[in-house]
């Protein structure tokens, strides 16, 4: 049986990841026109008008934050056991794109809380716990930034990555644990859906666009890191 | 096409939120490309310059 690590060999995953990426760019550009198109012809939610357009972009958004997290976190504990620099990588290069969905989960956020809570911003559980996220990715990026040794650094910002990933349940189950302003889940619970079809199409193509473009961009990243260090160790070489 | 704009008296909230995604999106998008197109470059002027 193939093993993940078999395709955790540089030379192995630039073939798979270049052979992958058209598709996953072509699917990601495809699924966001559909899920524009779908989510501007939704008609207002009775409840809370236009504003429901900003869950196609918000759910989104704060979803790919968590997975792209709890994939970081996966990669760092992949480097640290089996010290596989591939796995480092894959966690290094993971990290920005997550504080930028994380960013946007949070403006989205803020910008329909506005108009529903009357606030753009409240401490309660759910937007804390993701604030916590955002602080996390940044101190993540900061570590690596912080430590030149390479080998160090990916050891360090693992540890971090692996004790962050208790926030991940608590931005999961806030809306539960505690009384919070925000709408608790609507999409996966026993019982299916409560929300309708009209909103539930345009917000899965969105989902999958955003999450698409997420992994094109984090394998162009892990590919981008690798042609580095093989210039890197070519320069050496002639030296 | 004037109400698409209005958004039911939220066009201050829908459109920033759909104009910061944007902005992000293609922020990400536009230097992630550009650091692959550069790391490409670099390592094909190497070896060809050997």
């Amino acid at each position: 049986m193939a093993s993940i690590f078999e395709f955790a060999n540089p030379k192995r995953f630039m073939n798979l990841s270049g052979a992958i990426l058209p598709w996953l760019a072509g699917v990601c550009v495809l699924s966001l026109i559909a899920g524009l198109y779908l989510g501007f012809t939704a008609p207002p939610d009775y409840q809370q008008g236009d504003t429901v357009k900003i869950m196609f972009i918000h759910v989104p958004a704060a979803w790919v934050a968590m997975m792209c997290y709890g994939l970081m976190a996966a990669a760092s504990l992949l480097g640290l056991v089996n010290r596989h620099p591939l796995a480092d990588v894959a966690a290094k290069t993971a990290a920005p794109l997550g504080a930028t969905f994380t960013a946007l989960a949070l403006i989205t956020g803020s910008l329909w809380g506005k108009p529903m809570w009357g606030a753009y911003w409240v401490w309660d559980a759910r937007l804390t716990s993701f604030l916590l996220l955002l602080f996390l990715y940044l101190g993540y990026i900061a570590l690596w930034n912080a430590i030149e040794d390479e080998t160090r650094a990916a050891r360090a910002a693992a540890i971090l990555a692996l004790v962050g990933v208790v926030n991940l349940p608590i931005i999961e189950f806030s809306v539960d644990w505690w009384n919070t302003l925000h709408q608790g889940e609507s999409i996966i619970r026993s019982g299916g859906p409560l929300i309708s079809a009209v909103f539930l199409w345009p917000l899965g193509l969105m989902a999958l666009g955003y999450t698409t473009l997420f992994f094109t961009l984090w394998m162009i990243r892990i590919r981008t890191e690798i042609i580095e260090r093989r210039a890197r160790a070519f320069q050496l070489g002639l030296a | 096409m004037e109400t698409f704009f209005a958004m039911g008296k939220y066009a201050a909230y829908v459109w920033p939120a759909y104009g910061a995604s944007l902005v992000g999106l293609g922020l990400a998008v536009a230097f992630t490309l550009s650091a692959y197109a550069r790391a490409k470059r670099r390592l094909a002027e190497l070896e060809g310059g050997k």
